[in-house]
């Protein structure tokens, strides 16, 4: 009976305690608006990120400040106008993904997952739904994303004098590399 | 007694299932604290005729219009002043992110300026901690006025001005930022021995937002006592104010305002403004005197060096 219970607890442990999880806090997340005057691109270098690979979760996090642009103004702007990071400093995203193959962190490969979750930029939270892979590789990990986010929907005003500026949809790209944690 | 532990872990082992904000606050643990550095204390280098804490930014261009009608009072017939201008032209450039040079030209005395400005502190909150901004500013103006006969053989150096400040601003938070500005002019020639030529000023000076596009301006110069006895031309020389909005388009800042002082350069609107709000008419009774002006800056910034994306 001892034996038993001893086998049980094991098992019910390592259940969660060798969960695999990877992690990085240089993940890179860019965007990208499309307008008639001109188009804009910002990169953050900055991202943190936790992939559960036993329970298929993961979360993203990043401060809009970190988002570098190619003019210092349009990075002013974007701060104190758009997204009001002293108010709004951090975008999160927190959500899981369904994969036909279970990943191995010690087989390399490369997975298409389906990923849905939660999206919160300027103090809104909207449900997101996208496409990926994760890609398995010398024991790290490697995601790949490309989604598409309505301005309208975050309560991020747009004056009607910069609208040929800013794109009212704007693409987000993810590419993070992971280690195990 | 085995049951119950058995029931413990098996309720211990379900937890983790519905564990994404666990995974978040895991995410959190992991973040090592970075330095939040105040961006936009003032949305421009002025915050009206002064200079503000801000520098530009690496391979960025400011291109300044400012304008300074006549005064209000002058009436309908003047169209309130603006028959009257004065312009002043001013191109500035940020050298590398914390240095700003520029250089300028107005109509009122003729007078030419180059500024240098360099901003030590930077606010930031954060792993490093400096509850204010710091920037000095320096810079020199020469008149280019014709001489009268009398002055026909003054040396060249008579006509040069310097001003130095020390310039300390805090943004309280995203709306309300406040700046003080110990300043010193240098005038080369002054007009008695009664006059003295470093005038000690001190200025205050602020912004609150209205909207991320208006802000309300605000600025104050006092003259600290028994330095400025001469009379510009034949008025009393009084401590400079203004009162304006900067009004914010993509790459356009309006600053449209109300002034006493008519220059653009520091030694002209600290040392010699001469309108007064309120003084006493000829009945010896105190009124509004409308002996300010309207003016604008246009400043138009233009990025000269594109940073790596």
């Amino acid at each position: 009976m001892k034996k038993l219970f001893c086998l049980f607890a094991i098992v019910l442990f390592s259940l969660n305690v060798f969960s695999q999880k990877v992690f990085t806090r240089n993940g890179h997340i860019s965007f990208f608006s499309e307008a008639p005057l001109e188009n804009i691109e910002a990169n953050n270098y900055q991202v943190t990120s936790i992939i559960d690979l036993e329970k298929k979760e993961l979360v993203f996090s990043l401060l809009m400040k970190g988002f570098e642009f190619e003019k210092a103004l349009m990075q002013e702007h974007f701060n104190e106008k758009y997204v009001e990071s002293d108010q709004y400093p951090k975008s999160t995203f927190t959500g899981s993904y369904t994969c036909n193959d279970k990943i191995d962190l010690k087989k390399d490969g490369l997975y298409q997952v389906n990923v849905t979750g939660s999206l919160e930029i300027h103090g809104v939270t909207k449900e997101v739904e996208t496409t990926g892979t994760l890609e398995v590789k010398n024991g790290e990990v490697i995601s790949n994303a490309v989604f598409v986010v309505a301005v309208a929907d975050y309560n991020i005003k747009i004056p009607s004098v910069v609208k040929d500026n800013i794109a009212k949809e704007i693409e987000i790209t993810v590419n993070a590399t992971y280690k195990a944690m | 007694m085995l049951r119950l532990l058995f029931l413990i872990l098996l309720t211990l082992s379900f937890f983790p299932s519905f564990a994404q904000d666990d995974l978040m606050d895991l995410l959190e643990s992991q973040e090592e604290e970075r330095t939040d550095f105040t961006t936009a204390t003032f949305k421009t280098t002025r915050i009206i005729n002064s200079h503000s804490v801000e520098t530009l930014p690496h391979g960025e261009m400011n291109f300044i219009i400012g304008h300074r009608f006549g005064r209000v009072n002058s009436g309908i017939g003047d169209m309130f002043g603006l028959d009257n201008a004065t312009i002043r032209l001013g191109f500035e450039y940020g050298v590398i992110d914390d240095l700003t040079i520029g250089i300028g030209r107005s109509s009122n005395q003729k007078i030419y300026d180059g500024f240098l400005k360099y901003k030590l502190l930077k606010q930031s909150s954060g792993k490093k901690n400096m509850p204010v901004s710091l920037t000095l500013f320096s810079n020199i103006a020469i008149t280019t006025i014709k001489f009268t006969p009398q002055q026909q053989d003054y040396p060249t150096s008579t006509r040069l001005y310097y001003s130095y400040q020390i310039l300390l601003a805090r943004k309280f938070n995203k709306n309300l930022s406040i700046q003080l500005s110990p300043t010193l002019v240098h005038r080369n020639l002054v007009e008695t021995r009664e006059d003295v030529n470093d005038v000690f000023l001190l200025g205050a000076g602020g912004r609150y937002k209205i909207t991320n596009s208006l802000s309300v301006n605000g600025e104050y110069f006092f003259i600290f006592p028994n330095q400025i006895e001469s009379p510009v031309a034949g008025e009393e020389v009084k401590n400079m104010w203004a009162l304006g909005i900067d009004l914010e388009t993509g790459g356009h800042i309006f600053q449209l305002q109300f002034t006493n002082s008519r220059g653009m350069v520091e030694k002209t609107f600290l040392t010699e403004s001469t309108g007064r709000l309120f003084g006493k008419n000829q009945e010896g009774n105190t009124t509004l005197m409308g002996e300010f002006h309207f003016g604008f800056n246009i400043n138009r910034i233009f990025t000269i060096v594109k940073r790596k994306s």
